[in-house]
């Protein structure tokens, strides 16, 4: 199968904590996939990673077949591979219209770098109505994002990087701290970047979200990955029970030193 | 244009309207108070030759305050820039070679600030205090605490250019500052420097998540308000015709009033250039005002309080601003 992404034995440490080790992780093209481990497992260090925010101490990483250079990664250059990182917070500015948030960073200019306002004003309002669904009277692509609910912003987000049709977008828990409603709406954005053929990483603490959104699960413990399976061989209850089992499971003497 | 648009752009445009009237308001007051001043074009000839120093000034902070950084140090960019300006076109008998000088001055004093703000750390607001004490003392230091007449240049196209009069009554220093004006609407509302601006100012860590390079346009702000805090002294020196060690200390504290009277928010990721402009003549006209009307210069200083506390009051009441 055609992989997007393919991270090879990497390894982080902060001081004496070694926050990620030997992790090895692979990612199909059209898939979901899903990151599941208890707090300090690892799962944030490794989207840094992948995202381009931290830089590994060791390890490899292919994008779209093609080895990167891991000292020359950064989340500016993740963006133009097509990795693309929504946070639940920080991905988009507060006080800034819709429309800048969309093209924040790869504005449509002319060579002076001047910005095409109207230009994307108009393809913002075509995201709004197309992929978010906002179309709500009044919505304008000068609102700010200060006026939008949680899982509107989610979606904006979302929907940036499906319009910047980005290969792989990772998801830090999109679903936390969302209105019960709003669930189901960003669940179906992960869903239909899936639909595009395009690949997503998922992170949640919500089991019920994972199972229902992603193709293949991975759980992480102690700074690496433990176990992989799909959906099909997996129900709700047994992610639960995987992953208590997971965090109660006596350390290695490794770990104890 | 529907019912609906039109509101939408009332309240979109609702700060500009609203200092704008303020504006109105006040010139009818001096109209109506001393018609015999406020009635003939000399006293607007007046405000044309002073008010665009602090403009200047004002245009390029606000840009800083919208990325949220500030620069205390202007005034005193402004006096050593000055300086190196006067010397400079003194030794080599060249006011542009002066003017030259006084950039790459003001540039220079502008990226120390940025280097220290950006790479070491020190957050502006004391950076700046710092900086502002250096570049005065060493600026009163190689001049012996003396001031340089500049007469010399009162009768070169130099001047004619950059402090002149248009037609005998339009003041140069009035088209240039509306050029940098306009330069500097271009960049915060068109340019990508300006989009990545606000974004810094909005949440520095969404603007690095975003890709942005954040230390690359913070150090380019203070550049350009060195450049800026130069250009403005340059003038100065020009239209008074000498260069004086205290030159800018009385600027700090209106440009900023100036800034905020004109609607850029204090906590970054928002401004207006044409509230910051309006906001600067409003400053600089309520002197003159209060003057012709008859009170004693006693009241400048309070009226000026009044009117920058009331208007800010009432953003901070328009845009519930209060912490919580």
């Amino acid at each position: 199968m055609d992989t997007i992404l393919k991270a090879t034995s990497l390894n982080k440490s902060f001081g004496p904590i070694h926050a990620l080790f030997d992790a090895n992780l692979s990612i199909n093209r059209g898939e979901v996939v899903a990151l599941i481990g208890d707090n300090g497992a690892g799962k944030s260090t490794l989207i840094k990673i992948l995202s381009g925010v931290f830089s590994p101490d060791s390890g490899s990483l292919q994008i779209n077949g093609t080895a990167v250079n891991l000292r020359r990664y950064s989340v500016r250059k993740a963006r133009s591979l097509g990795v693309e990182t929504v946070y639940q917070e920080r991905s988009l500015g507060e006080k800034q219209p819709l429309w800048r948030n969309v093209f924040v960073g790869r504005h449509l200019r002319n060579p002076l770098g001047f910005i095409r306002v109207k230009k994307e004003k108009e393809m913002t309002l075509a995201m709004l109505r197309n992929s978010i669904g906002l179309k709500g009277v009044g919505i304008s692509a000068d609102a700010l994002v200060g006026t939008l609910s949680g899982g509107e912003r989610q979606g904006l987000a979302i929907s940036r990087a499906m319009h910047f049709n980005a290969g792989l977008t990772i998801l830090d828990e999109p679903t936390t701290a969302l209105a019960v409603g709003e669930v189901g709406r960003v669940l179906n954005f992960v869903r239909s970047i899936a639909e595009k053929g395009n690949s997503a990483l998922f992170i949640s603490h919500n089991l019920h979200h994972v199972h229902e959104v992603a193709d293949r699960f991975v759980f992480v413990n102690r700074g690496t990955i433990v176990h992989q399976c799909t959906r099909a061989e997996m129900s709700v209850a047994a992610l639960f029970d995987k992953l208590e089992q997971l965090s109660m499971a006596p350390l290695t003497p490794d770990e104890q030193r | 244009m529907n019912k609906d648009n039109m509101h939408a752009l009332l309240s979109k445009y609702r700060f500009q309207c609203g200092i704008l009237l303020l504006l109105l308001g006040l010139l009818g007051l001096f109209l109506y108070v001393s018609p015999q001043t406020f009635l003939h074009r000399r006293i607007y000839v007046a405000f044309m030759s002073t008010i665009p120093f602090p403009t200047l000034l004002a245009l390029g902070l606000t840009l800083l305050i919208v990325a949220g950084e500030l620069d205390l140090s202007f005034p005193s960019i402004m006096v050593i820039s000055g300086l190196s300006f006067a010397t400079v076109s003194q030794t080599t008998a060249s006011p542009f070679l002066g003017l030259l000088a006084a950039l790459v001055t003001g540039g220079l004093a502008g990226l120390i600030n940025g280097v220290i703000v950006v790479l070491i750390g020190v957050p502006a607001i004391i950076a700046t205090i710092g900086t502002q004490f250096f570049w005065r003392g060493a600026s009163t230091l190689l001049a012996d605490g003396l001031a340089l007449n500049m007469t010399e240049l009162r009768d070169t196209t130099f001047h004619h250019v950059m402090v002149g009069r248009l037609f005998d009554w339009i003041p140069m220093q009035t088209l240039w500052c509306l050029a940098v004006a306009v330069l500097f609407w271009f960049l915060l509302n068109r340019h990508i420097f300006g989009d990545d601006v606000r974004f810094i100012g909005d949440d520095i860590n969404t603007a690095r998540m975003m890709g942005i390079r954040t230390d690359g346009v913070r150090i380019g702000l203070f550049v350009l308000m060195g450049l800026v805090s130069a250009l403005a002294s340059v003038m100065v020196c020009l239209e008074m015709a000498n260069w004086w060690p205290t030159q800018g200390e009385g600027y700090l504290l209106l440009v900023f009033a100036a800034i905020f009277l004109g609607g850029t928010s204090v906590f970054g990721g928002q401004g207006t250039i044409s509230g910051t402009v309006i906001g600067s003549i409003i400053i600089g006209i309520l002197e003159a005002g209060i003057i012709s009307a008859g009170l004693s210069g006693y009241w400048t200083r309070l009226i000026h309080g009044l009117v920058i506390v009331i208007s800010v009051s009432l953003y901070a009441m328009a845009f519930k601003s209060r912490r919580r």
